[in-house]
């Protein structure tokens, strides 16, 4: 994801602190992985280098300086720009289970054993992520369905691999 | 063999069709109140356990105990007396009575179980409520939609208070929106009323809504997780 257009984003509804922009993240997008405060002020002195955000306001209030930022033209255009190009489709063709199975079979183990205990490990983290889903509102669901379906997709996988072992090993090991 | 508490227990089943083995040796337990996930690809032997553990069909071989009862043990009308009175079961569809209405599909297991009209259709709709179909009781299944009328299933099934519910595919026909809700609707219904429920399905999301899953392999079931 990107930190920067996010934030920039962020910022379309109206200027913000640092703080308040981290808060606003981590509540909308940071589920398990908040951001980091140095993120954020790196983050938004790069875009206040590029000209993306302006400085709107400095406040101190008896503590250390606040900058309160405001998105520019420029910033709405590059969100705007990120916004409508479509995401790169990973095809995930240098997968690490694929790695795992042939090499299994290279060795003489058992690519079986490592497929089921793999599915068995994915149907797991399914069930976390639907018991989250049963218990969360609508962005929690939306969220966890994305993952639901990439860790399906995964699984289909591994069930058809499992299908495939004998012609597989066939194939590496001959 | 029976694993402590379990309600339900199968052990070493087999189960042979002509010269196809469609079980060969599988082993099963489920306790109060738990959902467990039938796993599988097609033709492993998945529904036979289904049926063998309903006692719709008996296995050539092997013990099946439910609540310290042997399921072999006993007469054909025994064991269909234990399934309307302790068994509910969801398919995958064709399974509401055409002719009735829904509240009356809701109802029927309690009417042959012998409780009186007004009473088993009042339980019915109390079971329609929970499962978001209470405004359908007077429309028959041809004219609800397909989630609606696996609710009714579901409804259906839970209304005669069962210890166990066997689901075979229950979601199998259905979007996967509706697929989610009946999922959810079931498994919260099972467990709030402690039944049991024994899911065959080969959807990977589905079974996520299980405690636990069993997977049949060449008619062999393997519990990865419980695995000694």
């Amino acid at each position: 994801m990107s930190i920067g257009h996010t934030l920039l984003g962020l910022l379309e509804s109206g200027p913000r602190h640092g703080y308040d922009l981290k808060r606003t993240f981590d509540e909308k997008f940071g589920q398990d992985r908040p951001l980091h405060y140095g993120q954020v002020y790196s983050t938004m002195s790069r875009l206040l280098k590029n000209g993306l955000v302006e400085v709107d306001g400095v406040e101190s209030e008896g503590g250390p300086e606040r900058k309160r930022y405001a998105i520019t033209d420029a910033g709405i255009t590059d969100v705007s720009q990120w916004l409508a190009q479509p995401e790169k489709p990973e095809p995930y063709l240098q997968s690490t289970l694929y790695t795992k199975v042939v090499l299994a079979l290279l060795t003489g183990r058992s690519a079986a054993e490592l497929l089921d205990s793999q599915r068995s490990a994915h149907l797991r983290m399914m069930r976390i992520l639907t018991d989250r889903k049963r218990k969360g509102d609508l962005a929690d669901q939306l969220i966890c369905d994305h993952a639901l379906f990439h860790l399906e997709a995964d699984l289909r996988w591994l069930e058809l691999t499992a299908a495939r072992l004998d012609q597989l090993a066939k194939v590496v090991a001959p | 063999m029976i694993p402590e508490g379990s309600l339900l227990a199968a052990h070493d089943l087999r189960k042979t069709y002509g010269a196809t083995p469609a079980l060969d040796g599988a082993s099963f337990s489920v306790h109060p109140g738990e959902v467990v996930a039938v796993m599988g690809p097609s033709g492993s032997g998945k529904s036979t356990l289904l049926h063998c553990l309903a006692g719709i069909i008996t296995p050539d071989s092997g013990t099946i105990t439910y609540a310290g009862r042997e399921l072999s043990a006993m007469s054909d009308a025994e064991r269909s007396a234990l399934r309307r009175s302790d068994f509910g079961f969801v398919f995958q569809f064709g399974q509401l009575v055409p002719e009735l209405t829904c509240v009356e599909n809701v109802a029927l297991p309690l009417r042959l179980n012998g409780v009186k009209r007004k009473a088993a259709e009042r339980t019915a709709l109390e079971w329609m409520e929970r499962l978001e179909v209470d405004g359908l009781g007077a429309k028959r299944p041809g004219e609800v939609s397909g989630g609606q009328g696996q609710r009714v299933a579901v409804a259906r099934a839970l209304a005669a208070s069962p210890k166990v519910i066997f689901a075979d595919e229950p979601t199998g026909a259905l979007d996967s929106l509706n697929g989610e809700r009946v999922m959810e609707l079931l498994t919260e219904a099972a467990r709030s009323a402690n039944v049991a429920v024994v899911l065959v399905t080969h959807e990977a999301r589905v079974a996520a809504y299980s405690d636990r899953d069993v997977t049949v392999r060449d008619g062999r079931a393997r519990d990865l997780e419980h695995a000694v």
